[in-house]
């Protein structure tokens, strides 16, 4: 095996998005040596695409909101799966994060005084997202980036080195963590542009890298998103959590087909868009479940009424959760009554003037006139469900959002399960990044700083393991020529993704997640052919190969729990089982890897690589069950967590 | 509604040296130039390099220059062009080549790293911040750059003088250096940066002949030159031409300088 | 290695300059022929010293009249501040003024550093020259007195707005008429007054150069109202270049005899 080059570094921060760069900042401030490693350019994340807002009760337009409030919406949103822990750190804690980021120099919108100002969105009970027009995921990476250059900036000054403290490593991919025993020593990874590998030696290790979408057809998702993290836990030894629960954003942009699924933003609804069928009927009043009905408009005049005064309305139900908005999109265009191209209408155009359309919804109005040729100020856009973020994760401790069971592994942001519960309302993603980012990056420098001692060895013949397994694709026709011709590893991939879109999609059936499983087990026989031409320098076939073990693990975590779970509940929907369960409400479920070596046993299509196993969760805090009527908890609770 | 079979020119090769190589490829209604070179990677060449991200013009990672115009290949539709056009593909021409379509970009993050971070103002916490939608409507203008480099591309300042890529901080960084002047709260100035004299000085706004090419490639239509960079000539002439202002600091800057 | 620029040896090997398909010449070569014409006709008309002033229109390339060889207009824009010893057109002390505003200006910069000097002569189309500095030194460096030209070009319009008012007068001199001139008159002023007042450099004064336009909101509004005409400020650069050349070829047209100026009462 060649040489690898070695770094130490205290914390080892995987991905660049909002909570990577969130973390990495809050390590380096605490005094920790931070090395941060991204798939993409510097600045170029999957955040960049978050459009509607940040979630923080700041109650800069609406004086009755608070922390409790937001929390209440949050873990309504979530059907009380969530972590509740979590949801309470995160609702009070996110107004002191859009805070300091106006300290790093954001520029959020204003309200008239002057303060920071906040939309409506899907859920929340009062205006709460701190947006920058439609673009908000934009100003968040900046700013985090811009706050990262300027510690390189004091680090420059102090040591004559910018990146003696801190420093991206952009463009490389981390393909294993490594261990020293139970605990984290370190990462492997590769440079994409010269293929060469390195390893990086660290105590502490914080998994920032997002979500799962590329393993679905439809997907809003970026090519980031191939479940790197989840699967560099598992591989780790760390369980994630409810898997199942996979947001389909309702409104994806259906046509043309080359941008089939790319987002059409929430704030569309929120300043006043509204979905209709092909009858020209609003037909999301059709569709308020019972939990809802007192929440929500019972006719268009009154939902109408809601955008001007809030306080005497109910809102629209345009504006239920995603989940709720996504079956309702699915289900009309089932009934035939969809638009031309499998969508539905949402229509902002007879609901504004088109000057206020433009400066409200610039980047949307832009992406319909560029790609698809729509003048959204004058007609309807097609909208249809897109596969958008995945709830479920690693599991990690609600404070100081530790990987369970690995020592020096933390995560954070949409790679953490347990926030959301069973569906994100939108606007608390960006929210959740800086929250936990920032303890990510806090734990895993404390914990560093007290191992900088002892710091964990990383062994050779590990390293030579990683460097192996990540050649395969260049050797794989000549190492097997027995068990079939080498594959294509696009091929694998599309039908990968089309084996979870049919499948295991918004509406889940026991006997087709059966058949997926069965589906993905071939494929992954199949991905260990996959087999790739040219070299190591910025070869896209050899990075796709590397990235579909992960891509098939978190598929197969993704099915197996959500054939498990018999219940219907947020972003996990059995039409064999179409009712929300209070029993299952208690119920994790959380995936290991089967054979905790690390040997992909991947010749064995009926074992899989995943086990199951449930775990009751804690009960809710008192003072914050308090915060419900009792009539609502009744729809959610069992009778003897009520009583306790 | 039909597909039709496409003639291409791509750019292959490292910095070692290569070509355009011809390729025929089918495409359908709808596709951007984007879907034609995955389509390629996907059937014809895998191992072609190109760097992408969003796809929906929102992350500035594709850029590329197509019949010769520097463009976000994500948002170019091929209904654009002539079916019978061969189209020309090919990486950005201002940087280094690192391999087919991807270019060494690091010029940039180089210069993003010269420009001072925002200065937070004194005695103001979190929270406490308050600025008012006027006064903020022109940085956030800037802020819409999702930093595809198009700009520093094109300018012909640095794309067909490498010379001048140590003295000059292209469109972007200019614009950044315009950002953080006009933010309502900055505190450069109280810190003693004075960001109107360094955009000339440090930052080589003098280099910028205002031709414009900035302006007309940039995906978010910024008005890069007529809302940041003539903007920031005006503000240096207020430090540096105004006669009386001038003398004085001419004797201020050598004292300073001294020290 | 290859010489610098998208030849330089790092750069993607691809011999051709540029590789842009479309008609990117077509706009600097009009540009260039326009800005020829202009400087073709005004050269012959400022050096002419003839045909200047039939009354009560006076070219615009003649006004202020400011050395003692000037015509007498009756109550018109003399001021003899030269006197005798200016021999030449008294044409040529004026338009240094507007030609200073002209050449200084952020539009004719683009344009003429695009068509004449080929700096770029388009984007992303290599340009010829070996070195570039830009204007950071002399002599360009003076285009950042621009501002100044822009004061002096306030005070020109301001003459020439005298000369409007002074066009409604016959050719006795009696006021309350107005001619086919006039209406030249009124339009070239107001283009006069768009062109200058939509420069880059007013749009500072009146309140780019603030910080807080919250605090003054008059200012403000001045910025948004300089702001919306800049945003035209090519278009309005070649109109009233064409109509202040027109209200010259007007007066040279009647004043030498070719035709009478058609009076409307």
């Amino acid at each position: 095996m060649p040489v690898v080059d070695r770094q130490e570094w205290d914390v080892v921060v995987v991905g660049a998005g909002g909570a990577g760069l969130r973390a990495a900042i809050e390590a380096r401030e605490r005094g920790a040596r931070t090395a941060v490693i991204c798939k993409s350019l510097f600045g170029k994340a999957h955040t960049v695409m978050a459009e509607g807002g940040i979630a923080a009760a700041m109650a800069n337009v609406n004086e009755h909101d608070n922390w409790q409030v937001h929390f209440r919406d949050t873990m309504r949103g979530g059907k009380f799966l969530n972590q509740w822990r979590m949801a309470e750190h995160h609702a009070r804690e996110a107004p002191d994060r859009v805070w300091e980021l106006e300290t790093w120099g954001a520029l959020f919108d204003r309200t008239k005084d002057g303060k920071i100002s906040q939309r409506n969105f899907g859920g929340h009970e009062y205006p709460r997202l701190a947006h920058v027009g439609d673009r908000t995921g934009l100003e968040l990476i900046r700013t985090l980036q811009q706050k990262i250059v300027s510690l390189q900036q004091e680090d420059e000054k102090e040591t004559g080195d910018y990146e003696s403290r801190l420093k991206v490593f952009q463009e490389c991919t981390v393909t294993r963590v490594l261990k020293d025993g139970s605990r984290v020593s370190g990462v492997f990874a590769y440079d994409r542009e010269t293929g060469r590998f390195f390893v990086l030696e660290a105590p502490s290790v914080v998994i920032a890298t997002g979500g799962i979408g590329k393993s679905f057809k439809v997907t809003s998702n970026s090519w980031e998103y191939t479940g790197d993290g989840h699967a560099l836990a598992l591989l780790a030894g760390a369980p994630l959590l409810n898997m199942e629960f996979v947001q389909f954003h309702p409104t994806g942009m259906v046509w043309p087909p080359s941008v089939k699924g790319i987002l059409v933003t929430e704030s569309v609804r929120g300043d006043g868009g509204v979905l209709r069928n092909s009858d020209g009927k609003r037909f999301m009043f059709d569709y308020v479940p019972d939990v809802f009905k007192e929440k929500y408009a019972e006719s268009e005049e009154e939902g109408d009424r809601w955008y001007e005064d809030p306080d005497n309305n109910r809102r629209p139900p345009e504006l239920l959760p995603r989940d709720e908005v996504a079956r309702a999109i699915n289900a009309e265009v089932k009934a035939g009554r969809g638009s031309p191209h499998g969508g539905v209408f949402l229509d902002v155009s007879t609901r504004m003037p088109a000057e206020v359309i433009k400066r409200r919804l610039p980047s949307m109005y832009h992406q319909f006139k560029e790609l698809a040729d729509v003048d959204i100020t004058a007609e309807a856009m097609e909208v249809g469900p897109t596969c958008h973020y995945v709830m479920g994760g690693i599991a990690v401790d609600s404070d100081t959002a530790a990987a369970r069971g690995v020592p020096g592994l933390y995560a954070a942001g949409e790679v953490a399960g347990g926030m959301h519960g069973s569906n994100r309302l939108g606007g608390n993603s960006l929210s959740d990044l800086l929250v936990f980012g920032r303890r990510a990056g806090w734990h895993a420098a404390e914990y560093a700083a007290e191992h900088a001692a002892e710091r964990p060895p990383v062994d050779d013949t590990e390293i030579d393991a990683a460097a192996a397994e990540a050649l395969r694709p260049f050797s794989a026709e000549v190492e097997e020529p027995a068990s079939g011709p080498p594959e294509n590893p696009y091929t694998v991939h599309q039908e990968l993704q089309q084996t979870m879109n049919d499948l295991v999609g918004i509406i889940r059936r026991e006997g087709e997640m059966a058949e997926a499983l069965r589906r993905l087990a071939e494929l992954r026989v199949r991905a260990r052919r996959a087999g790739v031409e040219g070299h190591r320098q910025f070869n896209p076939g050899w990075h796709l190969s590397l990235d579909l073990r992960n891509m098939l693990l978190v598929s197969e975590c993704v099915a197996r729990a959500a054939l498990e779970r018999t219940e219907s509940r947020g972003g996990h929907t059995r039409e064999d089982h179409p009712t929300m369960e209070r029993d299952w409400r208690r119920i994790n479920l959380l995936c290991r890897l089967a054979d905790p070596t690390g040997g992909l046993a991947a010749t064995d299509p009926v074992r899989g690589q995943i086990t199951l196993a449930r775990e009751t969760t804690e009960p809710i805090r008192t003072d914050l069950l308090a915060l419900f009527e009792k009539e609502e908890l009744v729809k959610y609770l069992a009778e003897e967590e009520l009583y306790e | 509604m039909s597909s039709y079979e496409a003639r291409f020119k791509v750019w292959r090769g490292d910095v070692g040296g290569g070509g355009l190589e011809d390729f025929a490829v089918e495409v359908n209604d709808g596709e951007v130039v984007l879907d034609i070179i995955h389509r390629l990677q996907a059937t014809q060449a895998p191992d072609l390099a190109v760097r992408w991200n969003c796809k929906a013009g929102k992350c500035g990672s594709c850029s590329a220059e197509i019949n010769g115009r520097p463009r976000l290949m994500c948002m170019t539709r091929m209904s654009v062009f002539d079916r019978a056009e061969t189209i020309t593909v090919t990486p950005l021409r201002a940087f280094p080549v690192i391999r087919d379509l991807v270019t060494d970009v690091g010029f940039n993050y180089q210069k993003a790293r010269e420009v001072p971070s925002f200065v937070p103002p004194a005695g103001v916490g979190p929270g406490e911040y308050r600025m008012m939608q006027e006064d903020v409507d022109r940085s956030q203008e800037f802020r819409k750059c999702i930093e595809c480099f198009l700009c520093q591309d094109t300018c012909h300042v640095v794309r067909d003088h490498e010379e001048n890529k140590k003295a000059f901080a292209g469109p972007r960084f200019l614009m950044r250096v315009a950002e953080l002047d006009m933010h309502p709260l900055d505190a450069a100035a109280e810190s003693g940066l004075d960001r109107k004299s360094t955009a000339q000085d440090e930052h080589g706004l003098g280099y910028c002949n205002i031709t414009k090419c900035c302006t007309e490639v940039c995906p978010e239509g910024i008005k890069i030159t007529d809302n940041a960079l003539i903007p920031m000539k005006e503000r240096a002439v207020d430090r540096k031409y105004d006669p009386l202002v001038w003398l004085g600091s001419k004797i201020g800057r050598r004292s300073s300088q001294s020290s | 290695m290859n010489s610098g620029g998208v030849q330089t040896g790092t750069r993607a090997a691809i011999a051709a300059p540029h590789l842009r398909t479309d008609r990117w010449w077509l706009a600097p070569a009009v540009t260039a022929a326009g800005l020829f014409a202009f400087v073709v006709y005004s050269t012959w008309r400022a050096f002419a010293n003839a045909h200047y002033y039939a009354a009560p229109y006076v070219s615009p390339f003649y006004s202020p009249c400011l050395a003692e060889n000037c015509r007498t207009m009756h109550a018109g824009p003399n001021a003899d501040l030269f006197g005798s010893w200016w021999a030449i057109s008294p044409a040529i002390i004026i338009l240094i003024f507007p030609l200073g505003f002209r050449l200084t200006c952020y539009y004719y910069r683009k344009a003429y550093y695009r068509s004449f000097w080929a700096s770029p002569p388009a984007c992303a189309v290599a340009e010829p020259h070996k070195k570039y500095t830009g204007e950071t030194r002399f002599p360009l460096i003076l285009q950042n007195v621009h501002r100044y030209f822009f004061y002096a070009a306030l005070l020109v319009a301001g003459v020439l707005t005298y000369d409007t008012v002074l066009s409604f007068r016959d050719e006795h001199y009696r006021w309350g008429h107005m001619g086919l001139g006039t209406l030249v008159f009124l339009a070239n002023i107001v283009l006069i007054w768009a062109y200058t007042i939509s420069c880059h450099s007013c749009r500072h004064i009146v309140g780019g150069k603030l910080k807080h336009f919250s605090k003054h909101p008059v200012r403000y509004k001045a910025w948004q109202f300089v702001g919306k005409l800049n945003a035209r400020h090519m278009l309005l650069a070649w109109a009233s270049l064409v109509s202040v050349a027109l209200a010259d070829f007007y007066v040279y047209l009647v004043a030498s005899g070719v035709f009478d100026d058609p009076r409307f009462f």
